[in-house]
């Protein structure tokens, strides 16, 4: 057996460090709320044990006040904890502009990860210390749910959407990286190792891994390989939506809805483009889902993240 | 309040377990009082099959290899405990035995509204039961009890339609059950007996039946929509068919959060009657622990999403379900709160009865603060899916709701039985139970925020110390379960005769003779005094 005893987590964020505040002074009201009823239930029960004498005139079976307020109080104070916890949650749905995305799918059971580089890995993840960092996830099969504990922070992965996360490592090293939704058979084996790297680190790493072609870069390849660009290119004579600065644009659609392009619309153009049609187009486009193998449409999509209104053509 | 005379001669004034001794007799009973019994039979040996699950369980992580069983054994294990425990356990425990002996009997009826849907309702128990068994016997389930889709319709590998099938059917049983209560408390109260004199037992079975008839419709045309995708291929929850895995959670949490509170309001109403009973004393507010049943039953709807605040529903959904999750917890604090004033001045008795009750709120209190931190979302981000959540789920429903039921049983057990059994060992019973249970679920509170996740057979070697606290606990706890069967057996043949009061309590209950007639009253009963009049004023009591 191994023989430590852990009772605190690692904080590898500033992050985890206001949940453990958080935590710790939320655990004082409830002890505050707790403790008196430990108390009164043993010194009732020798005070008041039966046979004892002791004074049992006008007891109350009503006080109304006092009903009132041991129902209002704690849920005031516990209004004041609501107000701080939401607003810690909301910081987590809010990336930084200048986050690093990184592609993670999940499937039975493993994680696979493609940084913007290129760089690939499977049930490890790096990323660089002070850097804000999305990761823009899909799974292949069932629900999976990354989470890593020294970040606290977990997000679902869902089939059929895009579920991102981010975070700011701030402290190096290495944490443990796990799957927390049950997902089948080997859930709990499906989960590898968290590098917090230093920048040299993060330098050094990138340069062993050897990849010189970025992510976008085979996103272009491939827009080319499955014809992608005999519509969608400037050039195309089919009547197709321009897809140069379409990332983070607001798209009307043919049911007079509008959506923002964002990860999800791009994915879903892709696989499903029946799903969403562009206002103004025929819903010509096939699907390419049992066509493009999962780490392509990765690619793909980081490439059309990356077609900024001026390197496609000029207006 | 007065009640006639009795009539020891008439056939109707035979005791209900001498009223006929074949198999036959009670396999066609319709007096509410045996079908509790059989419900108290059937449920105690699914709480084994539950109970032998969990001990598989926590032998396995004993070891971090989990080296007794293997991956997908241990996935059919906690399968099979969470669905025997929450539906053939915890959801008919205390309503289907003590429910259906004691409503009639605390508001003067001679039986539930209609008893041959009680009947039914334990014949659709027994049936599906059987699928469960079935499920078992030929390979098991390996979805967990939550049956999330789209792994329980497209990847699943076990005989997910047949314990699918079992849930349905053991969902009409309750369907039956709560149909019956509400329309006995509405339409079969003695004279006298007003809403304000209802003892609170009843009203808080009276909100649990609410939940079970409107709940309940939910998890059935869920889980047939989830038969329909599996067998037939029909896209409902499966994304690559237009269908949707959230929807599934929405549906599932709107019943099983709901059914939390079917599980635990019971728990709440044998409270009122073991502390009144314990203190003789008046319960403290009873209009505020009487509304607090319904309150739980109404807000108890609107909570579903906060088990989802990581499954990707909107952040201000997650908002406005954190609010009223924390919303949810005032009624239930304004129970234990009002309990503890009832002691205030009372006569506190510290028989095994008391004890359990004792350890409930204990227990109580500590699952129903870590469920309020787990409805602060930045807390639950963090600690969602792991053992937190499962040390969490343990106090309210095994710390609460299972330590009520034994209480229930020490209290009643004179009641339903006519004899007494051994007080030394009930309090010694109460005593390990409380030690056992702590033991076993507060290391994983520690584990759950380490980061632990739940449902894992194989873990990091430096959870292994808390992991083994845990299961040493779990030895004592079931030590704990295992010694009333020794002496409640024993007290069956060689018990001293109860006498219909033992206790000195309040309620019609206590005013017959203990086992109770096979007809509850000789007379119409016609209730003149308030609920928990101490002391006792009815001249008819033996104190």
């Amino acid at each position: 057996m191994n023989g430590s005893l852990e009772i605190w987590p690692q904080q590898a964020s500033g992050h985890a460090a206001q949940v453990d505040t958080f935590i710790l002074a939320f655990t004082v009201l409830v002890a505050l709320l707790a403790i008196p009823v430990g108390l009164l239930i043993f010194v009732f029960a020798i005070k008041y044990r039966r046979g004892k004498s002791v004074d049992r005139q006008h007891a109350p079976d009503r006080k109304v006040w006092l009903e009132v307020s041991w129902s209002v109080l704690p849920f005031l104070a516990s209004l004041g904890f609501y107000v701080w916890s939401t607003a810690l949650y909301f910081d987590l749905n809010h990336a930084p502009p200048d986050s690093l995305d990184i592609f993670i799918v999940a499937k039975q059971w493993m994680w696979k990860a493609q940084h913007p580089g290129g760089e690939r890995e499977i049930d490890e993840l790096h990323v660089p210390v002070g850097q804000p960092v999305r990761l823009v996830m899909n799974s292949q099969d069932v629900i999976h749910s990354f989470y890593v504990p020294a970040l606290r922070v977990k997000q679902d992965v869902v089939p059929g959407r895009v579920s991102s996360l981010w975070f700011k490592a701030e402290r190096p090293g290495v944490y443990w990286m796990t799957c927390a939704e049950f997902c089948g058979t080997d859930h709990s084996v499906m989960g590898g190792k968290f590098y917090v790297l230093t920048a040299d680190e993060y330098a050094a790493w990138l340069a062993r891994s050897g990849v010189d072609t970025s992510l976008a870069a085979l996103g272009d390849v491939l827009f080319r390989k499955y014809g992608c660009s005999g519509c969608h290119a400037p050039s195309a004579g089919v009547h197709a939506p321009d897809l140069a600065g379409l990332y983070g644009r607001s798209v009307a659609l043919a049911n007079g809805e509008t959506v923002i392009a964002d990860e999800q619309y791009i994915q879903d153009s892709i696989l499903l483009p029946q799903k969403q049609i562009a206002a103004g187009y025929e819903p010509i486009m096939p699907t390419f889902k049992n066509v493009l193998g999962e780490d392509e449409v990765i690619q793909l999509v980081a490439y059309i993240k990356s077609l900024r209104q001026a390197s496609w053509r000029v207006k | 309040m007065t009640v006639g005379a009795t009539l020891e001669t008439s056939p109707e004034r035979i005791s209900y377990l001498r009223a006929g001794y074949t198999l036959w007799s009670w396999l066609t009973t319709t007096d509410h009082k045996r079908i509790a019994v059989l419900y108290l039979y059937s449920i105690t040996a699914f709480f084994f099959v539950g109970g032998i699950a969990a001990a598989l369980i926590r032998l396995d992580l004993a070891t971090p290899g989990g080296d007794l069983l293997s991956n997908e054994g241990y996935n059919r294990a906690f399968t099979l405990h969470g669905v025997v425990m929450v539906w053939f356990f915890l959801i008919p425990s205390i309503p289907a035995t003590f429910g259906n002996f004691l409503i009639p009997l605390m508001i003067g009826a001679q039986d539930l509204a209609f008893p041959r849907i009680n009947l039914a309702s334990w014949y659709l128990y027994v049936l599906a039961g059987m699928f469960t068994l079935y499920a078992v016997v030929i390979g098991g389930v390996d979805t967990g009890w939550t049956f999330y889709t789209p792994l329980s319709t497209l990847f699943a590998n076990g005989y997910v339609v047949s314990a699918l099938l079992a849930v349905i059917v053991v969902g009409f049983s309750s369907i039956f059950t709560g149909l019956n209560f509400i329309v006995t408390v509405h339409k079969l109260r003695c004279p006298g007996m007003t809403w304000s004199r209802l003892p609170l037992f009843v009203w808080s079975l009276y909100a649990t039946a609410i939940i079970l008839v409107l709940a309940t419709p939910v998890l059935t045309m869920l889980l047939i929509l989830v038969c329909v995708e599996r067998v037939f291929g029909i896209g409902i929850f499966n994304p690559d068919l237009g269908g949707d895995p959230l929807l599934y959670q929405h549906l599932f949490w709107f019943y099983s959060h709901p059914a939390v509170y079917i599980m635990v309001l019971p728990a709440f109403g044998v409270l009122s009657e073991l502390v009144t009973a314990a203190a003789r004393k008046r319960i403290f507010g009873y209009w505020f622990i009487a509304y607090s049943s319904v309150a739980i039953a109404v807000i108890g709807f609107l909570v579903w999403g906060h088990h989802m605040f990581v499954a990707g529903e909107s952040m201000y959904a997650s908002a406005v379900f954190s609010f009223l999750s924390i919303a949810v917890a005032v009624p239930s604090g304004i129970k234990v709160y009002n309990w503890i004033a009832t002691l205030y001045k009372g006569s506190i008795s510290l028989d095994p009865a008391f004890l359990f009750a004792m350890g409930f709120i204990g227990l109580f209190v500590i699952g129903g603060l870590t469920g309020l931190m787990l409805a602060m979302i930045a807390v639950d981000v963090h600690v969602h899916d792991t053992y937190f959540v499962v040390a969490h789920f343990h106090y309210i429903m095994v710390g609460g709701a299972v330590t009520a039921f034994f209480g229930a049983l020490h209290f009643w057990w004179p009641k339903i039985t006519g004899r007494m059994y051994n007080i030394t060992w009930g309090r010694i019973t109460a005593a390990l139970i409380f030690l056992g249970f702590n033991l076993t679920f507060f290391p994983q509170f520690i584990l759950g925020y380490l980061g632990m996740p739940r449902r894992y057979h194989v873990y990091p070697p430096e959870f292994q110390v808390l992991h083994v606290l845990s299961s040493a606990g779990a030895s004592i706890l079931a030590v704990g379960y295992l010694l009333p069967f020794i002496y409640l057996l024993y007290s069956l043949r060689h018990g001293q005769p109860a006498g219909p009061n033992p206790w000195g309590a309040t309620g019609l209950e206590w005013t017959v003779p203990s086992p109770p007639p096979k007809q509850n009253f000789a007379e119409m009963p016609i209730v003149t005094r308030p609920p928990y009049d101490y002391p006792i004023r009815d001249p008819m009591s033996r104190e």
